[in-house]
């Protein structure tokens, strides 16, 4: 069996998977019972400074997409920080550390942009014995009206500046979260590796609107008839997670920053996919929302038969897989020429393949008068739009054609690997020599 | 009352009242909302889709699918019967497994089709239930059409025309529309009336006058109608019924099954209706299996159908045939009736074993009988031809310039509610481009 510990940035945790900071790890109740369903490490919903408790809204915090018999595909909330008395966290916190010293437990940290927050917040939290702290720099919502949360995560300067007053006032291993509501990533990591921090967690969650009721005209989750924006997440914002970890895991100045994936994360194959784009570990929190705590147990297992499969002995070994295999469009080989293939067998006759290529592609699927449906290969251009409408799974496929072998369509035969830097049609191209 | 399973003779109340209630009730009941976006969800919105080209009617059903999905029933319902304007009833009787969910891409592909017709029925009950109807007449075109026979053909044909600014008056022989969707259909597939008020819906358009107790031959002659009428349709399904032409036919107890289906629709207490301890079945169409599955549902102790020819020759499909099995009907293929007996009153049927071969079907030295107390004959149903028609084939769809003819009574007639439907819709057609044309 593999192992699953992981050490990331010095904390160990006895597998990737922790809760990350949000509602489920909000008090000591819930953290407990995580850590009893397995998750390897929590990080502890946001503080803030002492004072009056932040106040959250009494109508909903929550809106959803949902997909087919009523899956949630993305979920987006309003809630602030805690609204917990700071106290009341600390001596829970400090409290469940120490009856669960092998799981990690990370405190996330929101205070105002002034370095005599941070050093307050920073001297309150000192004898928890936490792990580490993770700095709040994400939230879209409320708090940014403030000048925190996202507010800060938006400014490079002030993620270095404030990044720095942690690193310079407290031993403990020191995360970013970043935002994704940003134009280019690397930008803040960068800041973020500047100012010292010792990883960064991403992604926090989307500026959104899930919907809009049709009938008051009212965005969803509708407070007294008005709706402001939240933060999207669950399964619909991976896709744009794991390309910011990717941005973050090949660039050349954060190259090697620790990087803990959050986003989406609601199986082992979503974690697996983090990992191999340079997550250290991942962080879930719609998929437990979704589901309860238990859904980690699944994670652990086939994220073990993965490794095993593998033949991986730690995650240590999938950490980073697929990060040389990320490049920019100009670098893809334009000699790589593949046709679709559809499976005649397999086929059920459904047409969506011939819609799909003859009304919105490169009418390169016939139809016969009973419903045979074939690929031109000279007109085919490889788009995968077939293959990506076909409801059955590996009915088309993509066949690739070998070196040397015609393609009917541009009727040329396959070349050497050749990308766009060089291709005729670039103005830019340079000359090969 | 005191009577159960094991009374012999035909008598009523052999189950507690409990029992009738839950028998007659829904057979399949009424999707739910999310149930139906679930099952929804499953249609792939097929390019030039198999189960549209399946259907008589020719439904856009991946269209009116995709509404559903949406939250548009009401788009959903309007498609449905913009193709089909008895489609509530069809939802519920048509053999969708011989039809549009046999060729759905999900029954070849998966052996489970997209549930076609019970999301159909979700559409249109919806909508029904709110009391819409979505048509409106053209303006009045000064023409009368006289329509004979309120049942699916009839109806169609009359609303269509109606549609188009024609008057319509219905001539119906019974006392009520419907025609076999009111007198023919098992009871469980349309129960709470369903047929009537489909009848009150569909005439909510306006312009449509029925008569009932009105039979052609005896209070109104042909001859007549198409004098007085710009067009006349006839629609008036098979009157007439085959006889077994064996010994016994005659004796209590034996009866023709779509008269004992009839009696069944229309007597609102089931409790009250007489069924025998054994009853004997003869045919294989739907109308032996409405019979049979009913006689059980009445709490008949031992049921068999007896059909003279192989299990793939029976036109119930095999659907049905493993509803009336699961049901507890026992069917006996290849057998055909020799004798049947009973001092006064039937007490037992004979029948002689049979082979389906390449000379017809050949009668078999061997015999077995049955015991029966009643026996329902149903092996299918004739036209009775109005006078001054040969009464030995079926009408064509067209018999004179100003006279059409559509459903059971035609020779294109397939004795499916769907096809009656298509035929009525499309004589309407026929008879607007007709006399319009005229007064060009």
């Amino acid at each position: 069996m593999a192992n699953l510990a992981t050490n990331f940035i010095g904390i160990k945790s006895p597998n990737p998977f922790w809760l990350a900071s949000a509602p489920p790890t909000d008090k000591e109740y819930n953290v407990r019972r995580a850590y009893e369903a397995g998750w390897g490490g929590v990080v502890w919903k946001t503080l803030g400074s002492e004072g009056p408790p932040v106040v959250n809204v009494n109508g909903p915090r929550y809106g959803a997409v949902w997909g087919a018999d009523r899956r949630l595909l993305g979920l987006n909330n309003i809630e602030l920080i805690t609204d917990r008395p700071l106290e009341v966290n600390l001596r829970e916190i400090k409290s469940v550390k120490r009856d669960y010293k092998d799981r990690a437990l990370i405190i996330s940290l929101m205070v105002p942009c002034d370095e005599d927050s941070w050093i307050d917040i920073l001297k309150r939290i000192e004898d928890t014995e936490a792990d580490g702290v993770e700095l709040n720099f994400g939230c879209p919502h409320g708090m940014a009206e403030r000048g925190m949360g996202s507010a800060v995560g938006q400014v490079p300067e002030y993620i270095e500046m404030v990044t720095r007053w942690v690193k310079t006032h407290s031993r403990m291993p020191c995360i970013v979260k970043l935002t994704p509501n940003i134009s280019d990533v690397r930008k803040p990591a960068e800041a973020a590796k500047r100012g010292g921090a010792d990883a960064v967690s991403l992604i926090n969650t989307v500026n959104s609107i899930t919907s809009v009721n049709l009938d008051s005209f009212s965005p969803e989750p509708m407070i007294d008839g008005k709706g402001s924006h939240g933060g999207y997440c669950g399964p619909a914002v991976k896709p744009i997670a794991l390309n910011m970890v990717a941005e973050i895991a090949r660039n050349p100045e954060t190259h090697g920053l620790p990087i803990s994936g959050i986003g989406g994360v609601t199986t082992w194959r979503d974690a697996a996919e983090f990992m191999a784009l340079g997550a250290g570990n991942v962080q879930v929190c719609t998929a437990a929302m979704t589901y309860g705590f238990k859904v980690v147990e699944e994670m652990i297992s086939g994220l073990s038969q993965y490794l095993d499969e593998k033949e991986m002995t730690s995650t240590a070994d999938l950490v980073g897989k697929a990060v040389p295999n990320v490049t920019d469009w100009q670098f893809l080989n334009l000699n790589y020429v593949t046709k679709a293939r559809i499976d005649q067998e397999a086929c059920i006759k459904c047409g969506r393949c011939f819609a799909a290529c003859e009304d919105t592609s490169h009418q390169a699927i016939s139809m016969s008068e009973d419903r045979v449906f074939e690929v031109m290969d000279d007109e085919c251009v490889a788009c995968n739009l077939c293959v990506n409408v076909c409801p059955v799974e590996d009915c088309i496929t993509m066949i690739e054609l070998p070196r040397g072998e015609m393609d009917t369509r541009t009727g040329e035969r396959v070349g050497d690997y050749a990308n766009w830097t060089t291709h005729p049609n670039n103005p830019g191209a340079t000359a090969a020599e | 009352m005191s009577n159960s399973q094991l009374t012999p003779g035909i008598v009523p109340g052999r189950l507690p009242a409990e029992s009738y209630i839950k028998n007659f009730g829904d057979l399949e009941p009424l999707l739910d909302r999310h149930e139906a976006l679930v099952a929804a969800d499953r249609c792939y919105f097929c390019h030039d889709a198999p189960c549209i080209t399946a259907c008589p009617t020719s439904i856009d059903i991946p269209l009116f699918i995709r509404q559903i999905a949406t939250g548009t029933a009401e788009a959903a319902a309007q498609t449905i019967w913009d193709q089909n304007i008895l489609g509530g009833m069809c939802a519920r009787v048509c053999p969708t497994e011989q039809l549009c969910e046999e060729v759905c891409v999900r029954e070849v592909a998966e052996g489970k089709p997209v549930e076609i017709g019970r999301l159909q029925r979700f559409a249109t009950d919806r909508v029904m239930a709110a009391g819409v109807h979505p048509f409106t007449r053209a303006a009045p075109s000064g023409n009368r059409v006289a329509v004979v026979g309120a049942g699916p053909a009839g109806l169609a044909c009359a609303h269509r025309l109606a549609m188009h600014g024609h008057e319509v008056t219905i001539l119906e022989r019974r006392p009520k529309a419907g025609g076999l969707n009111e007198y023919g259909i098992a009871s469980y597939k349309a129960p709470d009336d369903f047929a009537a008020h489909e009848v009150d819906w569909l005439l909510k358009i306006g312009g449509i006058t029925v008569k009932t107790g009105v039979e052609l031959g005896r209070d109104v002659t042909l001859d007549a109608l198409r004098k007085d009428y710009d067009a006349v349709f006839l629609g008036i399904g098979l009157g007439g019924v085959n006889d077994l032409r064996v010994e016994g036919e005659t004796l209590e107890g034996v009866r023709d099954a779509v008269d004992f289906i009839a009696e069944l629709r229309q007597q609102p207490d089931k409790a009250k209706l007489g069924i025998g301890r054994h009853v004997v079945v003869i045919g294989g169409g739907m109308t032996a299996v409405d019979a049979a599955v009913q006689s059980r549902l009445l709490g008949a102790e031992t049921v068999t159908i007896v059909y003279r020819r192989g299990k793939d020759r029976m036109s119930a499909s095999l659907h049905e045939q493993e509803h009336a099995t699961q049901t507890g009907v026992r069917i006996i293929y290849n057998a055909a009736p020799v004798a049947i007996r009973g001092e006064g009153r039937v007490s037992e049927v004979e029948f002689a074993y049979t082979q389906d071969g390449p000379e017809g079907l050949v009668t078999l030295a061997e015999h077995f009988t049955l015991a029966a107390d009643q026996v329902f004959k149903a092996i299918g149903q004739t036209l009775l031809a109005p006078a001054g028609m040969a009464a030995d084939k079926k009408l064509p769809e067209r018999l004179a310039d100003n006279l059409w003819a559509g459903g059971d009574c035609t020779e294109t007639g397939e004795d499916l509610t769907v096809t009656a439907v298509a035929q009525g819709r499309d004589a309407a057609e026929a008879i607007h481009a007709a006399i319009m044309g005229a007064k060009v």
